[in-house]
């Protein structure tokens, strides 16, 4: 009896008393395990969508491989999470992932109050509306008193509480925890309207029953700023997840390509050298190997490419570049220098 | 070292002649000693481990605290049976939201159990072959398949069954039904509509000790009284009466189809129907075994018995089998109350908004307060048990077997 307390004690104690170091050197334990444990989405297409045999591929999920590939020079050397909405950021917290890539909005209190650190954004989203074209709406403004269908634990409540309060319209709220019963509440008729990312509208209409009859209403309430997170105090593997984004944004700037990166690797502009590291010590100071820009970009490409995949024009989603066109043609991904 | 004790004071005529020992050894100051050491060290760990782990919060960067209660939620809720206002409620509201709507569902959804749980389990028993057949396919079935599936083959076959609000069914002055929910009128009380009300609660108050004197006459004289129907009849007539001579003050609101879905009256959402369904046809699959078990183990002298005495079938059930049956089914019962109170944490899955769902669930996400809000609402749902516990401990005592 009294050595089952003891034991009880003990494990309690450990427990209760387990370090906060732990999560210290999350590059060192990634190397250790040889893989980056990356937490996605159940399914969004576009995003982070497993296939029948559960390869996920997406914009989220390349900016894992571009993490693995920076790494281990291997884009494959990830496993994915799905997390919801709601699980996401205790995943992220309690270390069950390395780095969190769910087309999450960056916010203040999630940057601040979470003890989490967003490492830029990969894609600028706003929230929208969608409805069935049979009912005639062509603004948001038409919809005072409709159902809204939604998922919880997201920016999303809130923001349509705040736009159906300033133009004073009511509405009811119907939140479920996975987007999966989202789309099917939608789709049985419970809601008039789902509402989230618009990125988001067009990849859930995908799976509705019949596509064509549900449109996407002109406006966008809020700014979603979707970007890679992770844990906060770990300064050198915030680096390392900001650069990845950053060298591909750089490399649809500089013009490398997926296939062209040893011949370009081997020509003279120095900015190229500098992020495809034949050029300057950019690998050390995040614990990398110089190529490590090189390995990115052999994985997933460059940022364009990474999207045009994943989301343009040509794939089911059909989105066009808008606001994440680059800088340098009117849009907004800006990549800070490599020097 | 020697333990001997020649002090002179324990000397007095003890009954016990057990040598004087030391007090260490003393079996019974000794389990004391070790009850308080233990006491110790587990509020010390207790306290280490809440103080360590708020240390590796801040540590972490997370923020903690309860100050969060008094926040302002600024998301909607889709059923509340108190004021809540997205614009200026708090968390802690929000808190108390969830609470009611967890409590009105398990409530709602212990009444019906019970109900549909007692009549497959006295069908079950029953010598009708097809009705104790069909018993029988409703109690395999259900208890069989996975309840969150049952929930959502009830929501969406609730929603899938109901119209458009457009083309809803309205049934006039008992309000629209459609897949937006059933939209019931609402009564509007006047004034003077509280003396109905007290006359309600005289007329209870009456009913009860009517019962009681007809049941302490028969007992002595063995002359009955139709005591139900009498009592009936007050709680009907009498705030009816009151009800006319005071005006008749109440009005409804009846509501009206609106541009998306009505508007007006009281709201049941789809929601809170599906899950009480499930949740009722789930937990009464289980209470119609208990209920059968309960009966059978009545030995079958009791009934024939009764009929000797020349009770027919009805009475019998009523006066001998079921008060003791009643005694094996409370316990047990009690526990598929309390699977169906925790059970009702499942509704998160259909957008129901009670507690798992608004407080551990959204506010959780705004805050990012796990440990404050996981920890308050595991409180919850134990105090919820435990006083459901206590309850139909309570009520199992008024039944047991007391021996004359
Ligand atoms: N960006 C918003 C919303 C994110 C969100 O959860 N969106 C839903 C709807 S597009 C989703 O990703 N669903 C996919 C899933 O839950 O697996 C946030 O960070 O709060």
């Amino acid at each position: 009896m009294k050595k089952l307390i003891l034991t009880s004690a003990l494990g309690a104690a450990a427990v209760a008393f387990a370090g906060s170091a732990a999560f210290a050197a999350t590059l060192d334990d990634v190397k250790a395990k040889g893989f980056v444990q990356c937490g996605v989405s159940q399914g969004l297409p576009g995003f982070s969508n497993p296939d029948a045999d559960g390869n996920w591929s997406g914009l989220d999920v390349d900016l894992c491989r571009g993490v693995a590939a920076a790494i281990f020079g291997d884009g494959e050397a990830v496993k994915f999470t799905p997390l919801s909405a709601k699980e996401r950021f205790t995943a992220l917290q309690s270390g069950e992932i390395d780095v969190l890539s769910r087309n999450t909005t960056w916010t203040m209190s999630r940057d601040t109050q979470l003890g989490l650190n967003f490492a830029g954004v990969n894609y600028y989203d706003g929230q929208g509306f969608m409805v069935r074209t049979s009912m005639n709406i062509n603004s948001a403004l038409e919809l005072s008193g409709a159902s809204v269908c939604t998922n919880t634990g997201t920016t999303t409540e809130l923001n349509v509480a705040d736009y159906f309060r300033a133009n004073n319209m009511e509405y009811e709220l119907v939140a479920f925890e996975k987007a999966d019963e989202v789309v099917a509440a939608y789709d049985a008729g419970r809601c008039d309207v789902y509402t989230t990312d618009q990125s988001g509208l067009y990849a859930q209409r995908l799976k509705l029953t019949d596509p064509g009859e549900h449109k996407v209403l002109p406006e966008i309430i809020s700014k979603e700023p979707l970007g890679p997170v992770v844990r906060q105090g770990d300064d050198q593997w915030f680096n390392l997840v900001k650069w990845v984004h950053i060298a591909t944004v750089n490399a649809e700037e500089l013009g490398v390509t997926q296939a062209n990166v040893d011949e370009m690797m081997a020509g003279d502009n120095p900015s190229v050298k500098r992020l495809l590291g034949s050029e300057g010590e950019f690998g050390s100071a995040i614990g990398l190997e110089n190529d490590w820009g090189a390995n990115v970009i052999k994985a997933v490409g460059n940022y364009g490419e990474i999207f045009d995949r994943n989301v343009g024009p040509d794939t089911p989603l059909g989105i066009a570049r808008g606001v994440n066109a680059l800088w340098s043609k009117g849009g907004l991904m800006y990549g800070p220098p490599i020097r | 070292m020697a333990v001997t004790d020649v002090t002179p004071n324990g000397a007095g005529g003890d009954d016990d002649q057990a040598p004087r020992v030391a007090l260490l050894n003393n079996p019974e100051i000794r389990g004391w000693i070790f009850q308080i050491v233990l006491a110790i060290l587990i509020v010390y760990l207790v306290y280490a481990g809440w103080s360590n782990m708020n240390a590796n919060l801040q540590a972490a960067g997370i923020a903690s605290g309860w100050a969060f209660l008094g926040n302002n939620a600024g998301f909607a809720i889709s059923q509340s049976l108190i004021e809540y206002s997205q614009a200026s409620s708090s968390y802690g509201r929000v808190y108390v939201i969830g609470l009611l709507n967890t409590l009105i569902i398990a409530f709602f959804g212990i009444i019906f159990a019970t109900i549909i749980g007692f009549l497959m389990g006295v069908a079950r028993l029953s010598k009708n072959w097809l009705v104790s057949r069909l018993a029988t396919v409703y109690v395999e079935a259900l208890r069989n398949i996975p309840l969150l599936l049952q929930i959502f083959i009830w929501y969406f076959g609730v929603l899938r069954l109901l119209p458009q609000p457009r083309q809803g069914f309205d049934f006039g002055f008992l309000g629209l039904l459609n897949n937006r929910g059933y939209f019931a009128p609402k009564p509007v009380w006047g004034d003077g509509a509280e003396f109905t009300l007290y006359a309600f609660i005289i007329a209870c108050i009456a009913a009860w000790a009517l019962g009681r004197w007809a049941r302490a006459r028969q007992m002595a004289t063995g002359q009955t009284f139709p005591a139900f129907w009498t009592g009936f009849g007050m709680i009907v007539f009498l705030p009816l009466a009151v009800f006319v001579i005071t005006g008749s003050p109440l009005s409804w609101d009846i509501p009206v189809m609106g541009g998306f879905r009505p508007s007006g009256g009281m709201t049941v959402i789809p929601e809170f129907i599906a899950m009480l369904v499930a949740l009722a046809m789930y937990t009464a699959a289980f209470i119609a075994e208990i209920v059968r078990a309960g009966i059978l183990a009545v030995s079958r002298g009791q009934t024939e018995a009764a009929n000797a005495l020349g009770l027919r079938s009805g009475p019998t059930l009523r006066l001998v089998v079921i008060p003791q049956a009643l005694r094996i089914i409370i316990p047990p019962l009690t526990s598929q109350y309390l699977n169906l109170t925790k059970n009702s944490s499942l509704a998160v899955a259909i957008a129901y908004p009670e507690l798992t769902s608004v407080f551990a669930g959204t506010a959780l996400n705004q805050t990012g307060q796990a440990v404050e809000i996981i920890s308050l609402t595991m409180l919850t749902y134990l105090t919820i048990s435990l006083l459901t516990s206590l309850f139909m401990n309570w009520y199992n005592s008024r039944v047991a077997l007391v021996e004359r």
